[in-house]
């Protein structure tokens, strides 16, 4: 499409919405509203559907400037060229404005209802993802999915937050949890999908250290989310609920790492069926690991 | 076989109006009802 043609047409309102990377946005929210569930303390509902909406808000902005910053990478990646700018249904101005509109939006909205500590959490988890991971690191070093995944790590620290005006060993815990959880969630995913990342010049594990390399920290990773998830347990903060559910959804989660681990690099053309069951497991197991968090506190107290 | 007219332009833009006065009033909802939270 040219670039008159571009101008002539307006951008459809689900170009708007797809540019908040609305998936992504279901685990933010989510993590978030079970970070704010799972809290000691009780906000008034329409205060705690505020802090879920900022959340979810600010995550979208968030993706909709990683879209604009990553237009030309998007377009070189078959998973991402018909994105709304790569494809040329969305000008990048208005991408970048429309990220910047939301950011600014949700953490003024935060501040004014729930609460300035909210608020600055929620703005630094934005710039985090949009300045720190999408313009620093991610096109410079394959450590990107580890530092970059801090950004995912917010929403839970945020909700608790909304909920308790304060921060707590706990919602440090869930941030932890999700920290550690992005690296072997996000290499299994890159191990099948790197040719893709290769061709475009984005560092990632299994394009700079090599394959072997990537599968053995995917199992690194998951020792350690083994022994943070049980933690708030071992500590007190939780009950028996999430404290079982945490050890077995950890060690079933250990069990396909250790399987795309101890895996001899495929030959070319390979259907890397462990390395997706890896990842739809890692997504399963996030939801349902803190899904238990909120469960322990309604039932247990 | 027909050829496909494309996108209409009035069409994507009387959308996208409606998204927008959608999403003002569902502002509008919410900041009275936070304002009734917080005084409460």
């Amino acid at each position: 499409m040219n670039q008159t043609a571009i101008l002539q047409i307006p951008t459809d309102w689900r170009d708007f919405l797809a540019l908040t990377k609305p998936r992504v946005m279901s685990l933010v929210i989510f993590t978030g509203l079970c970070g704010l569930l799972a809290a000691p303390e009780r906000i008034h509902p329409v205060l705690a559907f505020t802090a879920v909406l900022c959340i979810a808000i600010g995550a979208g902005g968030a993706a909709a400037l990683n879209q604009w910053w990553e237009a030309d990478i998007d377009a070189g990646m078959k998973r991402t060229s018909d994105r709304p700018l790569p494809s040329g249904r969305m000008g990048r101005t208005e991408a970048r404005d429309f990220g910047v509109a939301l950011s600014v939006g949700s953490v003024l909205l935060m501040g004014v209802s729930i609460g300035w500590l909210a608020a600055a959490i929620l703005a630094v988890s934005i710039l985090y993802y949009a300045v720190i991971y999408t313009v620093w690191l991610k096109p410079r070093t394959p450590q990107n999915i580890v530092i970059g995944g801090g950004a995912g790590a917010f929403p839970p620290l945020i909700g608790w937050v909304a909920a308790t005006g304060e921060i707590t060993m706990m919602p440090v815990l869930l941030f932890a949890i999700i920290f550690f959880w992005t690296p072997p969630h996000f290499w299994s995913l890159a191990l099948y999908v790197k040719s893709d990342y290769a061709k475009v010049g984005i560092p990632m594990m299994p394009v700079v250290a090599g394959e072997r390399a990537t599968r053995r920290q995917i199992l690194y990773y998951s020792i350690v989310l083994l022994g943070l998830s049980v933690l708030p347990w071992a500590l007190g903060g939780t009950h028996a609920i999430y404290g079982l559910s945490a050890a077995v959804l950890s060690a079933v989660f250990l069990a396909f790492a250790a399987r795309v681990a101890l895996r001899p690099s495929p030959p070319e053309g390979d259907a890397m069926k462990p390395e997706k069951q890896m990842f739809a497991f890692s997504i399963l197991y996030l939801f349902v690991l803190f899904a238990a968090l909120v469960a322990d506190r309604m039932i247990l107290g | 076989m027909t050829q496909n007219p494309g996108p209409d332009p009035d069409r994507i833009r009387r959308n996208r109006n409606t998204v927008m006065g959608l999403l003002l009033g569902g502002f509008v909802v919410l900041v009275f009802f936070i304002s009734i939270a917080k005084m409460g």
